[in-house]
């Protein structure tokens, strides 16, 4: 349900307006000799550019409304988001596994979980239509994105912190699965706790970003609320599975055939 | 087998390979057993290695045990099973190794890889772990091979003597 057509649409005038108190925080942060007034600047200038610069690709690729258009879209936000998962971490896993590892649970956590999203809940006449597709794909990413990295950075400096105590257990004739137990229960831990706390206080300390925008574009509450929800599974959901996939894949790469820690396959950075 | 050799000179690594710990080329077998035929945790359960620094995850010590043989416990100076209660973080350095090597055996290796394990002990409890891994040998004659600075130790303990220099072993007379 639409309560109002005549969205308010903001003039570049009025967006100045909102650059107007960041420069004038940019100088108040000069004067007191913070450092922060030429990062803050440019941060603001990037986000101004990056921003405008997908309005006008998401404006074309909405007009053309074409399904490999839309999959070439989603492959390239899918292997940054992969990168982004390898370079957060403290311990890398060496190698090609590195970046496999992040970019396949990413695959699993946000492609597939949008594509049984749209497909099974949303329905859209197209389940690919641009409209829906990509800001899903984009929520679900940005958000799973924190919980894999979180969960893979928490499993190899456990596994580096405790490798000792690791080959303790081997030697009494553990299975890596046994050794590595409390460390996998640890890092889904450490992954997964951000996204339930965040649900738990949703519409209580504040209003999800996507249901806000909603709002503003003239949605009813009631629509705004439904699809906050279906997200808001949908990132549980995404950064559960993908969480769970990239620590036991770290963990079959962190031991050999012969079930020995290879400590060697990971690397400080 | 008593092996000593300078610090550095791979002897903890040789232990460390037998137990296949790290990656390592050759053949070891115990029984007519392969140890390339059977999974690692298996191969590692039938070869007991005793590192010179023990580790414990568990807050008691008791959790480390699947089951604690208690014979060893009280040859090992512990008077009764009380000590399963005792918390780790309590526990001093001496105690610590007795227990690593209560918990080892109570797993029942079939071969005993010991690395240094009287490093950290009063001369009273030295005796009671010598004591403890030689009746160990004999009741399940197990092959053991003993790491240790000390000479008249492994004068004490081993039959052969092998000295460890830049990673060749030579036998001692």
């Amino acid at each position: 349900m639409i309560i109002s057509d005549a969205i308010i649409s903001l003039t570049t005038q009025r967006i100045f307006l909102a650059c107007v108190l960041v420069m004038v925080l940019a100088l108040t942060t000069w004067r007191a000799n913070l450092k922060l007034a030429r990062p803050l600047l440019i941060a603001s200038f990037r986000l101004i550019i990056q921003l405008s610069l997908v309005g006008l690709i998401l404006e074309y690729v909405f007009e053309i409304n074409n399904l490999l258009l839309v999959a070439l879209i989603a492959l390239v936000m899918l292997l940054v988001a992969g990168r982004e998962v390898s370079v957060r971490q403290k311990y890398r896993i060496s190698g090609r596994w590195g970046y496999g590892i992040g970019t396949s649970s990413m695959f699993v956590s946000s492609f597939a979980v949008s594509v049984f999203g749209l497909a099974a809940i949303i329905r859209a006449e197209n389940w690919w239509d641009p409209r829906y597709s990509i800001p899903v794909l984009g929520m679900l990413l940005g958000n799973t994105m924190t919980a894999v990295a979180l969960s893979l950075d928490r499993f190899t400096t456990y596994v580096w912190e405790g490798r000792e105590v690791i080959e303790a257990k081997l030697l009494l004739g553990h299975s890596s699965q046994e050794a590595l137990k409390t460390i996998l229960r640890d890092s889904l831990r450490a992954g997964l706790m951000p996204v339930i706390n965040s649900m738990a206080i949703a519409g209580i300390v504040s209003l999800p970003g996507m249901m806000t925008g909603q709002i503003l574009a003239g949605n009813s509450p009631d629509d705004a609320v439904r699809y906050q929800i279906v997200i808001w599974l949908l990132i549980a959901g995404g950064c559960g599975f993908g969480s769970i996939l990239v620590v036991k894949m770290a963990a079959k790469r962190v031991f050999d055939e012969r079930e020995r820690l290879r400590i060697d396959r990971i690397y400080k950075v | 087998m008593g092996l000593m050799g300078r610090s550095g000179s791979g002897k903890t690594l040789l232990l460390r390979a037998i137990a296949d710990l790290d990656l390592n080329e050759g053949r070891v077998c115990i029984n007519g057993l392969l140890r390339d035929d059977m999974p690692g945790p298996d191969w590692r359960k039938k070869v007991g290695l005793l590192t010179s620094e023990s580790k414990w995850w568990h807050e008691l010590v008791g959790e480390h045990f699947e089951f604690p043989a208690l014979n060893i416990l009280r040859e090992l100076g512990f008077s009764d099973e009380s000590v399963l209660q005792w918390k780790v973080s309590r526990l001093s350095s001496g105690e610590k190794q007795r227990l690593a090597l209560a918990r080892l055996l109570s797993s029942s290796p079939e071969a005993l890889l010991l690395d240094e394990p009287t490093a950290n002990l009063d001369s009273i409890s030295v005796s009671l772990v010598e004591d403890v891994i030689d009746r160990y040998r004999k009741e399940y004659s197990a092959p053991v091979i003993w790491v240790a600075h000390d000479e008249s130790q492994l004068n004490r303990v081993s039959d052969i003597k092998m000295s460890m220099n830049e990673k060749q072993l030579d036998e001692l007379a």
